[in-house]
């Protein structure tokens, strides 16, 4: 990476030095109730909007004199486009698409006490999009009675499972239920095999997996006692970051098994199953974060999916204003070469 | 036989899990069980041997004291805390409160996380120096881009509410995820099917052997 | 959450967020942990869940398990993973062919069925919907929408054809088949930003609301 080509060096650690006695004095300052939260209400937010595009035109002009903005700059950009709308209060419409639809009308046609089979395939980096899936799933299928069979692919996908429902049954309503483990819901863990494991499971489930995370024998407990294989499934939840993944469970298990299946996905892959959808090998699809928050909406339950939306809003907007920054520059510069 | 037993190996566990496709029964479904579940024990030990590999080749520079090797050790010694106390929880080793929780939750996901979350940097700063609108296709990529970008995040519908509620920001980005999008993605979803059902049969069929490299 | 382990998450989160700036010690300390960490992760989870609780315990079932009526080929199972490890010695090395060739031909044989039916078969059997819809009922969009996703998948077919030099009508479809395949890459680099700022806006929210608690 090249050197910041500065004029004059700022000590960086006299710099390292302030931001964390801040964040010392902002950890404290919060946990001793000395200030309240930011809240940047509407007028403050416009107005922080009008700075940023008032910047953003500045860069413009800038990068068609010939002066490319660092990498720092953008990153700077990219950091205040993600960070400011966390702390606004706007509010967004959430339209609902027809594959979000789709995958909320699969659910729903499931009559009280289905069984239904949530594979969690993957790991803390694409949390922040597919966690927040989890949680509406989790909240939804224990409003309306389903039984829940959580499963693997990846080795931290149950342990996610596990942090979405440890965080679903500490909240009120729930603890009413008197869910009970084992009959209304069981976490089967995480087997190795990729497709393989869906493969052997279309036969025997107990088979691949003789126990539960904690080691209970698999006919120990009720739930899955008498689930032999997936016709015993009324419906598969898939959650997916990349492989194994939502592919494998439509090449293996939908179209050999017969499994009715709905996924969600990660904005990287959500675009590759989309001919699976148009084809009805996946009833209904959520992509990323935007998926996240209409999930949220079409359950009625809004949480970290739709209050991020207006960060991904703002960030979505400082990218193609750089994107077309740079094009504008490139043209006129590319005109100015010509002449 | 260094080579002719891998290549009968690959050639009967291969017709195997073709034939019980179309005969789920015995002895074909029963052979594809037992291989499916070797194939998850293998898997596993894949994996152990990818860990261990990685010790040994920190190990070495440590040994050797090449380098960056005082971040091979913190590596070992990383791997070893981890692993130590994994292994001494029992199967229990996931459940809240234990070290290997703690470990999970305020070491690994940060970690990983972070990795991750800092492509968004770079992703803006590619696209702000790299992508122009040249010609014909690369402006037809960038537009398709926008019309995405825009259409799946509510300001879109903010910006072109004034139109009709078909020609919205978030209709025209769902069109053309279903339309030309899922076109363009069956193309290349067939086109790679047919390449590997030709590679499988050159690998069941031996005449495709470089995965046993060399002698 | 308690007070050491918010910090410990949040250092390391900056650490390897400092990385924009430039390279640096904290940075690379940061890294060396992450891939101790996840190696240890990833040994531990396989022992317990699969060593430990598909190959041990179909052999020796706990109380209350009952083991299965072929339980003995699990130690075939087990020997192939036995001469996999065996990678780790040069000398011996040469038997982690077997599991490996293993591997290989289990995928073949079932990539191959499994892709061409529902990446072949299925996908070509949905392009070619009737123009009109099944009782003849389909709506304009419908007609539209259908034609279009035959004409984009049958052009960017004959564009992998690479067997038939690109010109005349052949050239012309295969263009046609570029213009639909760069809409899919634009949309896939729409959908790639999507993805990774929803990672960095969970990074951000964790280090302005979980730890410094600045968030309402």
């Amino acid at each position: 990476m090249n050197e910041p080509a500065t004029k004059h060096r700022i000590p960086e650690f006299i710099v390292g030095a302030v931001l964390l006695l801040l964040a010392i004095v902002a950890y404290i300052g919060r946990r001793a109730d000395w200030f309240p939260p930011i809240v940047l209400g509407t007028a403050a937010s416009v107005v922080v909007i009008i700075l940023i595009a008032a910047s953003l035109a500045w860069i413009l002009i800038r990068t068609i004199q010939g002066h490319q903005a660092e990498r720092r700059i953008v990153y700077l950009y990219i950091g205040i486009a993600v960070t400011l709308p966390l702390f606004m209060s706007l509010t967004q419409k959430i339209s609902i698409s027809p594959e979000v639809q789709t995958l909320y009308n699969g659910l729903a046609a499931l009559p009280p006490g289905s069984k239904v089979l949530a594979t969690f395939d993957y790991d803390p980096p694409s949390a922040p999009e597919l966690q927040p899936m989890a949680e509406t799933f989790f909240r939804y299928a224990f409003h309306n009675d389903l039984k829940v069979i959580v499963i693997g692919l990846w080795p931290q996908g149950p342990q996610q499972a596990n942090l979405a429902l440890n965080k679903i049954l500490a909240e009120d309503e729930f603890k009413q239920m008197n869910l009970r483990y084992g009959v209304d819901y069981v976490n089967l863990g995480f087997q190795s095999g990729n497709e393989f494991v869906i493969q052997r499971m279309g036969s025997s489930i107990r088979s691949m997996f003789p126990a539960d995370i904690y080691g209970t024998p698999y006919d120990s407990l009720p739930l899955v006692r008498n689930v032999r294989n997936f016709s015993n499934i009324d419906y598969s939840f898939n959650l997916s970051a990349g492989y194994p993944g939502t592919k494998e469970w439509v090449l293996v298990a939908v179209d050999r098994y017969g499994l009715n299946l709905g996924a969600g996905n990660t904005a990287v892959q959500v675009t590759e199953m989309y001919p699976y959808v148009r084809s009805g090998q996946i009833i209904g699809i959520l992509g990323g974060m935007n998926g996240a928050a209409e999930f949220e909406k079409i359950t009625d339950q809004i949480d970290k999916g739709t209050r991020f939306m207006l960060s991904q809003s703002f960030a979505h907007m400082v990218v193609i204003a750089f994107i077309f920054i740079g094009n504008v520059a490139y043209f006129t510069i590319e005109r100015k070469g010509k002449r | 036989m260094r080579r002719e037993i891998p290549l009968l190996i690959t050639g009967i566990v291969g017709i195997v899990f073709i034939v019980q496709y179309f005969i789920p029964h015995y002895p074909f479904g029963r052979m594809s069980d037992w291989f499916s579940d070797w194939f998850s024990i293998v898997a596993s030990c894949a994996i152990l041997l990818g860990a261990l590999n990685l010790m040994k080749m920190s190990v070495l520079k440590v040994i050797s004291r090449k380098g960056d090797w005082i971040y091979a050790l913190i590596t070992i010694a990383c791997f070893a805390l981890i692993t130590v106390i994994g292994l001494a929880e029992g199967r229990d080793f996931r459940d809240t409160g234990t070290g290997f929780s703690w470990l999970y939750d305020y070491v690994y996901s940060p970690l990983s996380s972070t990795m991750f979350a800092i492509l968004a940097f770079f992703v803006a700063s590619a696209s702000y120096r790299a992508f122009r609108a040249r010609n014909f296709e690369a402006t037809l990529l960038l537009l398709a881009a926008f019309f995405v970008m825009l259409g799946r995040v509510p300001v879109g519908d903010v910006l072109t509410g004034f139109l009709p509620e078909s020609m919205q920001m978030s209709h025209l980005a769902t069109w053309i995820m279903n339309i030309p999008n899922t076109a363009g993605q069956r193309a290349i979803m067939i086109g790679i099917a047919l390449g590997l059902v030709s590679t499988s049969v050159r690998i069941i069929l031996g005449i495709e052997r470089s995965y046993l490299g060399g002698e | 959450m308690n007070h050491f382990a918010l910090w410990v998450a949040a250092l390391l989160t900056l650490g390897i967020v400092s990385f924009l700036y430039r390279d640096n010690p904290w940075y690379k300390v940061c890294e060396a942990i992450f891939v101790g960490i996840s190696a240890g992760y990833w040994f531990v989870t396989y022992v317990w869940d699969n060593l430990v609780g598909k190959f041990w315990e179909g052999i020796f079932p706990p109380a209350g398990a009952e083991r299965s009526p072929d339980w003995f080929m699990l130690l075939f199972g087990g020997f192939l993973g036995l001469l996999m490890l065996m990678r780790l010695f040069p000398k011996i090395g040469w038997v982690s062919r077997w599991p490996l060739a293993f591997i290989v031909g289990a995928t073949a044989g079932l990539y191959l069925v499994t892709y061409f039916a529902s990446n072949v078969m299925v996908q070509i059997e949905d392009t070619l919907r009737p123009l009109l819809g099944e009782n003849y009922d389909a709506s304009f969009a419908d007609v539209v929408g259908n034609t279009v996703v035959f004409i984009g998948t049958f052009s960017g077919l004959v564009y992998f054809f690479f067997s038939k030099e690109h010109t005349g009508a052949f050239g012309k479809t295969a263009r046609v088949g570029i213009f639909f395949l760069m809409v899919t890459f634009g949309a896939s680099f729409g959908y790639t930003v999507m993805s990774r700022m929803s990672l960095l806006i969970g990074r951000l929210d964790f280090l302005f609301s979980d730890w410094l608690g600045l968030i309402q």
